[in-house]
């Protein structure tokens, strides 16, 4: 196996793990997203509450969810390493002036990929020591029976609402997702570069869905602390 | 043209830093090494060490001026070298910077000189096709389409400057290395060693201390022949095939 191991710590190999680990990670922020637009609807925080219960019981989501957070840790660390890498590899001193262009890509998102990642690895702790961590080993959550389900369920509505009632979680909140947004941005289509994957018929379509994503998913994200903040609950449930 | 230079100096009674001088009656029809000529001259007869900078076709095909004016190495002309940059590129009474190219595996000699030894090494470890001594087959025996041909030769224009790793914010050399990989292994006659090239290459490449490219793509902004960075993503797929497709183990 030591052309494997040769492989993942050569130059090429530890971007390959980047962007596997990126494409992953892209896959759970659509199904986070897609769970977490469930805060929206105007029943109290039924659905969502059932929601949480089902994620956090399920044997499967629970067997994944092991793999993501190796996922976020290798992404991370191996990201953090590959920065402190290149800056050394950039010699001691910088220019005293210095112009980034580039070519196909945002250059100011592509230069501080590492810059959005911290913030974004900040914001994971930030926002898992407040819920995910409630959720799973918080006893501060009241317990509610709901109507026609026989088991009580954590009521993690009230403690993302009672957090999203305070302005500077909001704007944390919105900034960590401008971040998203710009890590996105590059990352998306960067990934398929480090595949190998570059072709005049395909690339552009690349460039396309990651700019669509680069928006879309750090603005849904988003508008839940503001939209909770100023109590609009736009969507109803469809399942009671 | 009036302008003032502020050149980095480094060797002799300089330990590394900005000097900054004055320059009057530049041609705008000079090219930026001719501007820095007379700079020199001027320097010669004040009883100073002139600037040391590399320069040798002034042709632009020889990949020999680095300097990074103004913060972009080669200048602010998109594909063009230092000695095909012309001062009418520059304004009346510019402040303009000048740097060596700056990577740890490019360190700097003197001034604006830096040593790229570590290039030529990168290509010795496997930029090269193995042929046969003895009479020289017959031109054409080996058909090429010609869009495969014009491929290969737009990734072999390269001319090996490092402006690609002085760009690039990782000062990764995957422009650089890609370009050959890429070049070789788009001709028949390169097919052979692909996938040896690309394993040895990358292996020289990281052992000499590049960083690791993030596609930025500064890289082929910058460069003078504008090398794209498809040939890293080729390169990429170079070496992967090198590791996982390869019937040996590499």
């Amino acid at each position: 196996m030591r052309w494997l191991t040769n492989f993942l710590f050569s130059s090429i190999g530890q971007k390959v793990v980047m962007s596997l680990t990126g494409l992953f990670l892209i896959s759970f922020l659509v199904a986070h997203l897609s769970g977490n637009l469930q805060l929206l609807i105007d029943d109290g925080g039924q659905q969502f509450n059932q929601y949480a219960k089902f994620m956090t019981s399920n044997p499967l989501i629970k067997f994944i969810s092991f793999g993501l957070y190796a996922g976020i840790l290798l992404h991370a660390m191996q990201g953090l390493y590959i920065w402190i890498n290149n800056k050394a590899a950039r010699g001691g001193k910088g220019y005293a002036k210095k112009v980034t262009r580039a070519v196909g890509t945002n250059a100011t998102a592509a230069s501080n990929m590492a810059w959005w990642g911290i913030l974004i690895l900040i914001f994971l702790i930030i926002h898992m020591g407040d819920f995910w961590f409630a959720m799973k080993f918080g006893g501060s959550l009241e317990m509610l029976t709901y109507e026609g389900y026989d088991e009580p369920v954590k009521d993690l509505f009230t403690k993302v609402e009672a957090t999203f009632n305070n302005p500077i979680f909001v704007i944390f909140y919105v900034l960590a997702m401008l971040g998203l947004a710009a890590h996105l941005l590059h990352g998306f289509q960067s990934a398929f570069q480090s595949l190998g994957l570059n072709h005049p018929k395909y690339t552009p379509l690349i460039k396309g869905i990651g700019t669509f994503i680069a928006v879309v998913i750090p603005l849904l994200f988003a508008i839940i602390p503001i939209f909770m903040y100023f109590g609009i609950y736009p969507l109803s449930s469809f399942l009671h | 043209m009036r302008l003032t230079l502020k050149v980095w100096r480094e060797g002799g009674k300089y330990v590394g830093q900005f000097v900054d001088y004055k320059v009057d009656n530049i041609s705008t029809d000079m090219s930026f090494l001719e501007m820095l000529d007379v700079l020199n001259e001027q320097l010669i007869q004040e009883k100073e060490t002139p600037i040391a900078f590399e320069h040798d076709c002034r042709e632009g095909i020889c990949g020999t001026c680095s300097m990074v004016i103004n913060g972009q190495p080669h200048g602010p002309m998109k594909s063009t070298t230092t000695c095909q940059l012309h001062m009418r590129s520059f304004n009346d009474g510019d402040v303009i910077y000048i740097e060596p190219f700056r990577a740890k595996a490019f360190p700097v000699i003197r001034d604006l000189v830096v040593n790229r030894d570590s290039f030529d090494r990168i290509i010795q470890a496997g930029g090269y096709v193995s042929v046969n001594t003895g009479q020289a087959q017959d031109a054409n025996a080996i058909p090429i389409e010609k869009d495969t041909s014009s491929q290969a030769f737009d990734a072999a224009t390269c001319i090996g400057c490092g402006a690609c790793v002085a760009a690039c914010p990782n000062a990764s050399a995957m422009l650089f290395t890609s370009a050959k990989v890429s070049h070789l292994a788009t001709m028949p006659q390169g097919k052979v060693e692909a996938r040896k090239r690309a394993q040895s290459m990358v292996k020289q490449m990281d052992a000499e201390g590049f960083g690791k490219c993030s596609n930025v793509t500064a890289c082929e902004a910058e460069c003078p022949k504008g090398i794209s960075v498809t040939n890293i993503a080729k390169l990429n797929r170079e070496y992967m095939g090198s590791v996982f497709g390869s019937d040996k183990v590499m």
